[in-house]
């Protein structure tokens, strides 16, 4: 065997590195596989080469080349990634940048596939003086589709996921190393890759820090808040539905289970008029049965505002912690209380020692991913107060404002690109270690 | 006696929440039948009861328009994003590869990205392929979007269907294909139910990005059109929302209703702790 050895095998691998397929064609025989991934390697060049000028440069029709004007979809999506543009009013940096990132993924993925073509090639040849026989062209697509299925499948839910979540994602990371503001707008100013300079600001410039501090702080406790809030209202409302033995039971249900049901957006926009500080219905109804003389603002005091929000988040999340609780309540195992109550245990110890470890323990999951939920929960923020009322202490933001309806602002309104990325990635960095960590502690994930 | 001050206490509390989880639906419901425009000047229990607020949403907004625009959407979401969920979760549940458990935790990582963080670059890419105004743009993004934690969830349900039935299919003689369609699939309706109730029920009420992708009147889904009817602050058609808002409203809370269990049941898996 090893004198057998004929370095062809990387000879082949060498040819195909070079032109696709060739190696499998000239050594190993196989045509048809050879022309077929020469053709694939064909249409990518030819990609480069139709969006750019290169065949016009080869003839010399170009006097000068320039990757900014002659470049190809790939040369030029590179040059733009790393110049962010040279002239003004015509390079739009932002748009170069994210050309720049799809340019660089499918970079990627072609070269994924070339060396997975460089692998064929070497393998097939040693296959080749092993057996001494060609692999038809119908015998390769057999062995490629029982091999490989999983991958052939997936490519294409992989394409997409690339380019519709990967892509943006990793732009907007990007563009907090950038100049990007409502300063310095593409394609009027060129943008300039500034480093960490941004996050840089997020500490040392005083407004953007304490702003910083404060919407985050607001952002943890208005989570922390709805999260444990909810989970207590709706074990509340579990424990009496589920020790209740009358009718009503099912109709109680059937109600409470309403915010849930109803499409919180309306709900929420609804209540922005009820709760309004002028004609709002609910001040109205106050007034009438003499409760208040004077409107409540509640939605435009900072305190009042912060309370009616947790209040109506915690209205909107309770039912579907009461379904799933009641749902635990009813796999539980009645031998468990029967010995309780031989050994003596009252109801409230009952519930106390042995109820609620059980729910605690079926629904700590849920409560991580509720937290996670409502730390962005821009929905509720953004159509009850819009963040307001505003905070002229803030950079931009209101007393309500959690950190994504913060950026949510940042971005469309004040357009502070890039600070409103560095946020983001904040945020991300946050949240995804809460949610992985949570994922890994799950039966689904334990038998990945 | 214990008890019967437990079951008194119980019956005060339940009915006081009702009732407060109610009175905003009927407040709703009372003001689409209100023949003021804005609330500023109704009263509490409207003075007369007219259907012109449903008549105008028919003939003065674009109502009927939006309402084709989003079933469009969702419809189509909920076919394509379920075939391609429930096949990337059958690879995933039934296939070992290389790099299986890393891909895995990459897309669900990426995943908790909120996506319209991204919508700098989302309005670029899909102004560069010439999809702004396309509904075709907001199926795409809702696809690509179910597919991280759907896929993780209906991993592990599949995984709970045993392995030895495909086996048994493929002894028969059927191709994989075959065994997913018939054997795995079949016995997988109650994640597909969840799955698919779910993307339907998502396009209706989704603001951010169909506002920026989908700005046109024409081509506006209902949640853009509903909101700017009560978003003009001074000049809002509070009434005329509520027209709105109690047409859809409704069938979405009955499709709620109707599938509760399977939601319910969908969420406490994705939380499952062994």
């Amino acid at each position: 065997m090893e004198n057998k050895k004929s370095g062809k095998p990387i000879l082949s691998a060498i040819c195909s590195a070079i032109i696709w397929g060739s190696g499998q064609a000239i050594f190993a025989k196989e045509y048809i596989k050879g022309l077929l991934l020469f053709l694939i390697q064909v249409i990518f060049i030819s990609i480069e080469l139709v969006t750019g000028y290169w065949v016009e440069a080869l003839m010399g029709l170009v006097p000068i080349f320039d990757i900014r004007v002659h470049g190809g979809f790939f040369t030029k999506g590179i040059w733009g990634l790393i110049t962010l543009g040279e002239v003004k009013r015509e390079d739009h940096s932002a748009n170069l940048m994210i050309y720049g990132v799809l340019a660089i993924i499918i970079l990627a993925v072609i070269l994924v596939i070339a060396i997975l073509v460089i692998k064929d090639a070497y393998k097939t040849q040693i296959e080749f003086e092993k057996t001494g026989k060609t692999v038809t062209f119908r015998d390769f697509i057999k062995k490629f589709m029982h091999k490989s299925f999983a991958y052939v499948v997936l490519a294409p839910m992989a394409i997409l996921f690339l380019i519709v979540t990967i892509m943006p994602i990793v732009s907007t990371i990007l563009i907090a190393f950038t100049n990007y503001s409502k300063n310095n707008l593409p394609p009027a100013n060129l943008l300039e890759w500034v480093g960490f300079e941004n996050f840089g600001k997020l500490f040392t410039v005083p407004i953007w820090s304490s702003t910083f501090i404060g919407v985050l702080s607001w952002t943890v406790l208005w989570a922390t808040v709805v999260t444990l809030g909810a989970y207590f209202f709706g074990l509340l409302q579990a424990t009496l539905l589920y020790n209740m033995e009358s009718r009503m039971k099912k109709v109680y249900q059937s109600i409470l289970i309403l915010p849930w049901a109803v499409p919180a957006m309306v709900t929420l926009l609804y209540l922005r008029t009820i709760l309004n500080g002028q004609f709002g219905q609910l001040n109205m109804f106050l007034k009438d049965i003499g409760v208040i003389t004077q409107s409540i603002p509640f939605l435009t005091d900072p305190i009042i505002a912060k309370i009616t929000v947790i209040f109506v988040a915690i209205f909107l999340a309770f039912p579907s912690f009461m379904i799933m609780m009641l749902g635990v309540f009813s796999s539980a195992d009645s031998s468990w209380y029967e010995a309780a109550t031989i050994d003596g245990a009252n109801k409230w110890e009952q519930f106390r020692y042995i109820t609620f470890p059980h729910i605690f323990t079926a629904t700590a999951p849920l409560l991580i991913m509720s937290f996670s939920f409502n730390f962005n929960g821009f929905g509720t923020i953004y159509f009850l107060t819009d963040g307001g009322p505003v905070n002229s202490n803030y950079q931009f933001a209101g007393h309500t404002d959690i950190l994504i309806s913060w950026i949510y602002d940042l971005t469309l309104s004040q357009q502070m690109f890039a600070m409103a990325s560095v946020m983001s990635i904040l945020i991300f960095i946050f949240v995804g270690a809460l949610s992985i960590w949570n994922l890994k502690r799950t039966t689904s994930f334990k038998n990945m | 006696m214990n008890k019967k001050i437990f079951k008194i206490f119980a019956h005060i509390e339940l009915s006081l929440l009702c009732l407060i989880v109610l009175s905003p639906i009927v407040l709703i419901v009372l003001s689409s039948f209100s023949a003021e425009q804005s609330l500023a000047a109704s009263t509490f229990i409207p003075k007369e009861f007219t259907l012109a607020n449903y008549e105008k949403l028919f003939t003065e907004t674009n109502y009927f328009l939006w309402f084709k625009n989003t079933l469009f959407i969702a419809i189509t979401n909920v076919i394509v994003s379920v075939f391609i969920i429930m096949v990337t979760s059958w690879i995933m549940s039934r296939f070992d590869f290389k790099g299986k458990k890393t891909s895995l935790l990459t897309i669900l990582l990426f995943s908790m990205f909120p996506t319209f963080l991204s919508m700098t670059a989302i309005y670029a890419l899909f102004s560069m392929l010439k999809l702004i105004g396309n509904p075709l743009s907001m199926i795409i993004i809702y696809v690509a979007g179910a597919i991280p934690y759907n896929t993780w969830l209906v991993k592990g349900y599949l995984d709970g269907i045993p392995k030895s039935l495909d086996e048994a299919a493929y002894i028969d003689g059927a191709t994989k294909f075959q065994s997913f369609f018939k054997v795995v699939l079949p016995l997988s309706t109650p994640i597909i139910t969840y799955c698919a109730v779910n993307q339907f029920i998502n396009p209706w009420m989704d603001y951010i990005l169909p506002s920026m992708l989908l700005s046109g009147d024409k081509q506006k889904t209902l949640a853009v059109g509903l909101f700017e009817l009560i978003a003009r602050g001074e000049e809002a058609q509070t009434t005329l929302f509520a027209a709105g808002a109690v047409l859809i409203g409704i069938p979405i809370t009955i499709l709620f209703l109707v599938f509760q269990k399977y939601l319910a049941k969908g969420i406490s898996a994705g939380a499952d702790k062994g």
